[in-house]
Order: structure tokens, then sequence, then C-alpha cells
């Protein structure tokens, strides 16, 4: 069995969804599989469309794997961006971000 | 009553569409068939990691499988349309099914171009396109094994990286002089070229593949006069639109299903979105474009169009594709008359080359370099005059230029 572990999305109407998303899954896929909206993902997540941003708390932020170069420099043109911005295709689910709380923008575009 | 809506094609396009459709208030009900058997999925991963196994098929599906139900959408899988009835504006299938349209899209993307050469039916001779085509490839692609690709196009390169990576034995043949001619600068062709040899690659380029041969299935394929022994043998030599229901029902078609840029036919309840289509591009000319970025906003302005808003298709196109690690970002269209413009040492493996066309970013393709393809797609949209000194010069940063 593929261990899955919880995520909630929170829309930027408020709106919650908690959802569980597989063990070495991104957080991108988590949303679209679960019907999240606000995720547009248009590449898929192969890192190339920026279109998948979320906002991190920081205490969450602290425990998600640093940025690649790409995903740095993709996210600095996406929509919005704030300090607790992430690509959500780049980062993979593990046991440490059970339960991590991810805030979505009002567009992608 | 509320009008209804079919779809053909249950790929890209078409699930973009019906997302697009209820974002747009679309309430009636909505049809989608598809000809393959699975619900609509992603097929860049399939000449990339999904070919190299670290990349598994439920990730592939761009949608979460209630998705259609929840959303109002009848999705049919394993069914081809067979035919439009446009004066009854009736839909049939292969099984002798009829559904009725109000409006009507075509999403039915592209097929891949077979070789006709002798001995091209052979078994072991393989093509790229979908999920199948990669199981069927998964099975023989194994360490030590020859595998012969026809096409340097970006497919065949992917399929080359993927294959030197898991150690088969890749030799390429491209009847060009340079990889991806079609698509990239010379400059691109040139960098790319290089690390497919540094990777222990074998480049045949000006070679065209003749024939092949082999005892019950393909052993050899016979290239510029000379025999090479292969295993296995992967053609990725292009796509033809699928377009014959859209020529059967006496729509316009010229090497793609023709639409405005409001994604229009010339009957005003079909539509059509994607690989499929020829469109009247942001350049004012005619262009038939193979690209994700093509059949999300294409289909984006289908749907619009299809609930009587309409929006001037112009999004500049945009394309990626993965090679060993490196990342190639292209936006906009190049045409060979344009003055390249080189931002970066090759040799880093990060570097751009810019379009120049009157003073203007026509296109960028970057290679493993974020800044400048963001920034150079920008240009492109805003089509405003750039400096191509500061463009070239690395000390100025990509971010004051955009
Ligand atoms: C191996 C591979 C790698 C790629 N990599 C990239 C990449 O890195 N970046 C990028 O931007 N693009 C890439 N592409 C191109 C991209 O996948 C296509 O541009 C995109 O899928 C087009 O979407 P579409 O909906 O027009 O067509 P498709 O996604 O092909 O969907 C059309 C569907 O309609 C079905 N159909 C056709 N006729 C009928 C009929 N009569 N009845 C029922 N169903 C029918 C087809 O079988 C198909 O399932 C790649 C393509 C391939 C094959
Ligand atoms: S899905 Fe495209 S960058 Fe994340």
């Amino acid at each position: 069995m593929v261990q899955k572990y919880r995520v909630i999305f929170i829309e930027d109407s408020g709106k919650e969804h908690a959802v569980e998303v597989a063990e070495g899954w991104s957080l991108m896929e988590g949303a679209v599989k679960h019907l999240v909206p606000g995720i547009d993902a248009d590449c898929g997540g192969a890192c190339a469309c920026a279109t998948c941003q979320v906002y991190v708390a920081p205490d969450w932020m602290a425990k998600l794997p640093p940025k690649s170069d790409m995903e740095e420099t993709m996210l600095d043109f996406a929509p919005d961006v704030t300090s607790e911005s992430r690509l959500s295709c780049q980062v993979r689910m593990t046991a440490a971000l059970d339960g991590i709380i991810l805030k979505l923008p009002k567009s992608q575009h | 009553m509320s009008e209804s809506i079919v779809i053909i094609g249950a790929g890209q396009a078409g699930c973009q569409a019906v997302e697009s459709l209820r974002k747009e208030g679309f309430t009636g009900p909505i049809t989608m068939v598809g000809d393959e058997a699975y619900p609509p999925y992603q097929r860049p991963p399939l000449s990339k990691a999904y070919l190299l196994g670290t990349f598994e098929r439920p990730r592939l599906f761009l949608k979460a499988d209630n998705y259609y139900a929840e959303n109002g959408c009848a999705l049919i899988v394993n069914t081809t349309a067979k035919a439009i009835h446009r004066a009854e504006r009736i839909v049939e299938l292969q099984d002798g099914r009829k559904l009725p349209y109000d409006k009507l899209l075509l999403a039915t993307g592209a097929r891949v171009r077979k070789l006709n050469c002798p001995g091209a039916g052979l078994p072991g001779i393989h093509y790229l396109k979908t999920i199948a085509d990669v199981d069927g490839l998964q099975a023989v692609f194994q360490p030590g094994k020859r595998i012969a690709v026809v096409g340097g196009g970006y497919i065949g390169l992917e399929v080359a990286a993927v294959g030197a990576k898991r150690g088969l034995d890749v030799t390429v043949f491209e009847a060009m002089d340079r990889l991806m001619a079609r698509a990239v600068s010379p400059q691109l062709s040139a960098f790319y070229a290089d690390e497919h040899k540094k990777a222990g690659v074998k480049l045949m380029l000006q070679t065209g593949v003749e024939a092949f041969g082999g005892d019950g299935k393909v052993e050899w394929v016979r290239a510029g006069g000379l025999t090479y022994d292969a295993d296995i043998v992967l053609v990725g030599i292009g796509v033809i639109p699928c377009e014959e229901l859209a020529v059967h029902a006496g729509l316009g078609c010229e090497d793609g299903i023709v639409v405005d840029q409001n994604a229009r036919t010339g009957d005003p309840h079909i539509w059509a979105a994607g690989d499929c289509t020829r469109h009247v591009g942001r350049e004012g000319h005619a262009i038939r474009l193979e690209c994700v970025q093509n059949a999300i906003d294409q289909a984006k302005h289908a749907a619009l169009a299809m609930v009587g808003r309409h929006k001037t298709y112009s999004e500049v196109p945009w394309f990626w594709s993965d090679q060993y690690d490196l990342k190639l970002q292209i936006a906009g269209l190049a045409r060979p008359t344009d003055t390249l413009v080189l931002r970066g040492d090759p040799a880093n493996r990060k570097f751009a080359v810019f379009h120049l066309r009157d003073g203007k970013v026509a296109a960028v393709e970057a290679v493993n370099a974020a800044p400048e393809y963001m920034i150079g797609k920008k240009l492109v949209a805003e089509g405003k005059p750039v400096d191509a000194a500061k463009l070239a010069d690395t000390s100025i940063p990509m971010k004051t230029l955009g």
C-alpha cells in the first residue's frame, strides 16, 4: 500500500479542501486528483509554466526541501509571489509534510 | 431545454474544453468521445519520465477519475467517431450510436507519420504517441539492446536520451544535416548534438533510412547505403493532423482543420482545437502547432466562443523538451531569417538564443535558463523593441530587460 498523507488546500475565497496525497506525488498532483480548483498546472509538472503556485506558511516552509534554481527562477515570474510562494509541482509528499496547509492564489495567470 | 455539446477526441484539448466550458458557465450536457482506452492524459512524459520508468501511469491522467461525472461530462472511451452529419447535427459513432449535438468541438489531435520504406511493417518497429505505444516499447527497451531511432526531432531525441540513460546502445538517423532542424536554431542543434555524443549516442546526420529487414522481426536498418544491426527501431518523423472527419463533412481543411482566431470552423455549430487545427497565428498567417500550450489555449478560446463570448486567440506559443538534465524551453515562432543573439555560454550548459526580427524578440530558445525564457516570452508577447547588445550581456540581469 502506498502511504498517503493529509494536505489542506485553502482557496482564495477561504474554502477548504482536506485531501490525501500519496507519498512521492507532488502537491500539485494531489490538488488535481481531488478536484481542488485554483491550480492550472498547464505543463503537467515539468516546471515549465509557473501556473501551480501555492502559499506555504513559514512554519511549514521550514519543513520543505529548498527550491531548485529552476523553481526559484520560474517562480519569479508567477503573479503575486511572496516569500511564502512555492511551485506545488516541485514539492513531493513525504511524512514530514503530513497535515500541511497550502493557500491558493487568486489566479495563476 | 439546454443545449448539448459533443467533443470528439479525449485528449489535452478535449479535456481543457470540458474544464473551460464549465468555468465559463455552460450548464448543459457534455459528451466526450475518445478512441483510446483511457480518459485524457498528458503525452509529454511519455517520451521522458514515463519511458524512463520514474513516473507511474496514474500520474499521466489529466484529471481524477470522477472528474468527468462530477462535471456532467459523459466520457465514452474506446470508441471512434465515424462521421459528422452536419445537416442533422449528429455525430455517428463506430458502434452505430448517434449523438445529437447543438455544438460540436473537434479535438482529434494528430497521428504519427508512418514510414513506408521496405520492411517498415516488421515487428519491432515502434512509434510513440500513446500509453499503449510506450507500454509496447517498454517490454523491449532494456539495457544492452541496440535501438535505432529514426528522426532527430524532439521525440526521437528524448527517446535517445532516455535510452542512453538506461544503458541502451542508441543510434539516431536524421535525414537533415542537423538535429531538430524544423524547430530550433543551428546553435541549439549543434549544442544538442554534442550532448548526445557525450552521452554515447551515435548520430547519423544526412542519413535517410532506406529499408528495414530481419527474420520475423526487425534486425537491421539500411541507411545512407550502409546496414546497421538493431534490436529495436523507434520512428519519430512527425505527425499528421486527424482531419478526416472534418474533410468528409465538407469542412475546410488544409493540412489541419481550418479555424479562425476564435477556433471556429466554417460551420457555425462546429469548433476545433489542438493539434488537429490550422489557425491564423498572432503573426497573421496560418500555422499548425503541435504543443500542449496550443491545445490548452485554443481549447479555452473555443469554450469561450461556444458560450457566445469571443476573445482573439493570440497567445505566444511555448514548448519544452527534456533531454538528460537539460531543460529546453522555447517561446515564439522563429524564422530562418531572424537575427540570432546568444546570451550565455553553451559550454556552461546554461544559455539562451534570442531570435530578433525588426528589432524585436520574435522567439527565444532557453537551455536551463528560466529567466531568459520567461522574460523572453514576455518580450515576444509585448513586441517592444529591444537592445541586442544588452540581451547578449550576462552582466545585465535578465529581469531588468523585461
Ligand atoms: C511522446 C510525445 C511527447 C510530447 N512532448 C511534448 C512536450 O514536451 N511539450 C509540448 O508542449 N507538447 C508535447 N507533445 C505534444 C502534445 O502532447 C500535443 O500537442 C497535445 O497532446 C495535443 O492535444 P490534442 O488534444 O490536440 O491531441 P491529443 O492529446 O492527441 O488528443 C486527441 C485524441 O483524439 C483521439 N481521436 C482522434 N480521432 C478520433 C475519432 N475519430 N474518434 C474518437 N477519438 C479520436 C485521439 O486518439 C486522441 O486520443 C508531445 C507529444 C507526444 C506524442
Ligand atoms: S505545473 Fe507547470 S510549473 Fe508546476
